[in-house]
């Protein structure tokens, strides 16, 4: 599926550059022995003052555990974690101003949905009158207001996921951790909950911290996301930038679409490198980081960004034979196996050629990464 | 036209056979529920007509009843009457002795409460595999006969028992603290006696709790306590009810426990009755003792359950 970094990611108030959450080198261990497991190894981040920030990565990289680390359901094996400049890290959950959307929700089911909307403001003992008005204000905000008195295990999904985004902002939190929280819900309501979130962030101008597995959720959405794996984060930056510029193999891998050649660095210039293609053509590519060693690389190339051209024009980067061309809709993937060794897919709109022609392929400098493994 | 009439005739044949299903399920489950039934016919209801029957009848001279109906055994429990001019006289002391062990059957329930709490809480907290052995080592004074542990008690409780033994050791006393053949000894004997009654249902409740709903609580700004009194107690709730239903009701009716803790000096309802069917010979009045008995029971139950029912029809 095609996947665009959102044009408005960022729209309405715009994220300070002032640090709200330091996670600083976080570990997290659970079990001992044998079956010790790092959830969390090494772990350093710095999520802004009223940001959208996205954790994402596949099941079992550790997303939760940062959460609950955070919210402080769990204590960190080692490392600190600092809120608005404060160390946390031994403040019980109650003590924290952190609020979280559980991915199940959570809600109280022997409490009306106007009670559990007002339970985190009565519990920090504001008086009645002000815990009623926040809740009328709540359930306005969420457009619940006709269903205040209903009990929550009468309600539907997404009528439920608004309640506990209400509940969860009624205190006003300085930041809002949200785990999965649209995971439950069908595609169509899941578009809207995706908007309605955006319009929360920017109402509240509150942080909030939102882990979602899915690249095109997290790419719609986020100021900044920070993309994980096995305990690990592995690239943080905005959408367009882990778009456009994944650092690492997996992140290239596991965000969009993508072609990934092997290739012979044979010299580092600055911040780009100079490629020799196994067609023999050579190239310059990106570096993410100045590690990189010559000798053989991956480099990757969004399908998108190849160019198809005939055999002969002079400004093919490389020949090779159509396998077969895919229409999707909105355009054609086309699969091509390169002289030389490997294949790569193009992503056009126009006309491609049959399975079996032969074409020129052209790879744009400026659209090359190397890749970290 | 033939299509429609097919239809017709298959929609009327699927009613039927469903007709047929839902009569066989039903003979199915009247089937099933027949030892029940018959039990409860037979163990229960049975005796309580007989009981029913005796208490409106007179005593006989050695025991049993004689067929002359007469409500005297009623009159019994509430006046005194005079043996030379039959005039009657308020008194009070077998309400007294209601009184008492209701008293002591209420304490019981909230001492067991107390105490059955926790347990249960410390049980379901418990990983999987290991609140099995707990719960088989709450349940381990079952395989005992309630009698002789009570007699087990009776010796670590009596003034030369383990209890007072190791306080004067320690020198904390100088004399033996009575506590046998006290309303404190009794106590002590219903809260052991019945405090599985009080864990199990319990940690049924408590087991299904969900535990997400204890952190979403702490993480909106509730500390321990409030987490306890808002969430889980409220969720606990129809184990806390069975729990001291499964408490009290017994614990109003105990026997063995106060007759031997409490020494029968302190008389209890159930004392009270097994003294009329023995050396009291007074059939009619154990059998109306009983029956008001049963009869306080059931309206307590009563006035709960609709005061329950009515909270539940609130929520809903
Ligand atoms: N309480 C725990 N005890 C033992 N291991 C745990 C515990 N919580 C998490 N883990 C382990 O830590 C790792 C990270 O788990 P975590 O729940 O943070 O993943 P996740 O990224 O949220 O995954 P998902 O997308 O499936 O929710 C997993 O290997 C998991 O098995
Ligand atoms: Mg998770």
């Amino acid at each position: 599926m095609p996947v665009e970094p959102s044009a408005t990611a960022g729209a309405g108030k715009t994220a300070s550059s002032r640090t709200m959450i330091s996670v600083d080198r976080v570990t997290k261990s659970f079990g001992s022995g044998n079956h010790l497991v790092t959830a969390l190894d090494d772990v350093s981040v710095k999520i802004r003052e009223n940001e959208f920030f996205t954790l994402l990565g596949p099941s079992g990289c550790g997303k939760t555990t940062l959460l609950r680390l955070i919210a402080g359901f769990e204590l960190p094996t080692s490392g600190q974690i600092l809120l608005d400049g404060e160390e946390i890290g031994h403040l019980p959950p109650y003590k924290r101003p952190v609020n979280t959307v559980f991915q199940n929700y959570a809600l109280f089911p022997h409490m009306t949905v106007a009670q559990n909307i007002g339970f985190g403001l009565e519990m920090q003992g504001k008086p009645k009158a002000d815990v009623d008005k926040t809740v009328q204000k709540m359930l306005a905000m969420v457009r619940m207001e006709h269903l205040a008195g209903r009990r929550t295990d009468q309600l539907s999904g997404g009528q439920q996921q608004r309640v506990a985004l209400a509940r969860a902002l009624a205190p006003h939190p300085k930041v809002l951790l949200l785990d999965e929280p649209l995971s439950a819900l069908d595609l169509k309501l899941r578009k809207e909950m995706q908007i309605e979130l955006k319009r929360l962030q920017s109402e509240t101008g509150i942080t909030f911290v939102f882990v979602t597995h899915d690249q095109e959720e997290a790419l719609t959405m986020s100021d900044r996301i920070a993309v994980m794996d096995t305990g690990h984060i592995l690239q943080v930056g905005d959408p367009k930038e882990i778009y456009d510029r994944p650092a690492r193999r997996f992140v290239a891998d596991f965000i969009g679409d993508i072609n990934i050649l092997n290739a012979e660095m044979t010299a580092v210039k600055g911040d780009v490198g100079e490629v020799k293609l196994a067609s023999g053509a050579t190239i310059t590519a990106r570096l993410s980081s100045a590690s990189v060693q010559p000798g053989s690389v991956s480099i990757a190339i969004r399908p998108e960004n190849v160019g198809l051209c005939g055999v002969e024009d002079a400004a093919r980067t490389a020949i090779g034979t159509i396998e077969n061309a895919v229409y999707f809709g909105s355009g054609t993937n086309t699969h091509i196996a390169l002289d030389g060794g490997g294949t790569i897919v193009a992503r056009n709109s126009g006309e491609t050629g049959a399975p079996g022609e032969r074409v020129g392929v052209i790879l744009p400098d400026r659209h090359l990464q190397v890749l970290i493994d | 036209m033939a299509e429609i009439a097919d239809t017709a005739l298959s929609d009327n044949r699927l009613a039927d056979a469903k007709r047929l299903h839902e009569a066989r399920a039903t003979r199915t489950r009247r089937f099933l529920l027949s030892p029940a039934i018959l039990t409860i016919g037979i163990v229960g209801l049975f005796p309580l007509t007989i009981t029913m029957i005796y208490s409106v009848l007179s005593p006989g001279t050695y025991g049993g009843v004689t067929w002359e109906l007469s409500g005297e055994a009623y009159i019994q429990f509430l006046f005194e009457r005079d043996i030379f001019d039959d005039t009657l006289t308020f008194s009070g002391s077998y309400l007294q002795i209601y009184g008492r062990s209701i008293g002591l059957a209420f304490v019981t329930t909230i001492g067991a409460l107390l105490i059955g709490f926790p347990t249960a809480y410390f049980i379901a907290s418990k990983p999987r595999e290991q609140r099995n052995l707990w719960l088989f080592l709450i349940t381990l004074p079952f395989w005992t006969n309630l009698l002789i542990r009570t007699y087990a008690m009776l010796l670590i409780i009596r003034d030369e028992g383990i209890i007072n033994l190791s306080l004067m050791g320690i020198g904390i006393v100088e004399q033996p603290v009575s506590i046998l053949y006290t309303d404190t000894a009794v106590f002590m004997g219903l809260i052991y006696s019945y405090l599985p009654f009080m864990v199990l249902p319990l940690y049924a409740s408590l087991e299904k709790l969900d535990f997400r709903l204890v952190e979403a609580a702490y993480d909106l700004y509730a500390n321990r306590l409030q987490v306890l009194r808002r969430v889980i107690i409220p969720m606990a709730k129809p184990g806390i009810v069975a729990g001291c239903i499964l408490v009290f009701i017994p614990g109003l009716g105990a026997y063995i426990t106060p007759e031997l803790l409490g020494g029968g000096k302190h008389l209890m309802i159930g004392n009270l009755i097994a003294l009329q069917f023995g050396s009291s010979r007074n059939w009619p009045f154990g059998s109306a003792a009983a029956l008001i008995l049963m009869a306080v029971v059931m309206v307590a139950l009563l006035v709960y359950i609709r005061n329950a029912g009515k909270e539940g029809a609130r929520h809903g």
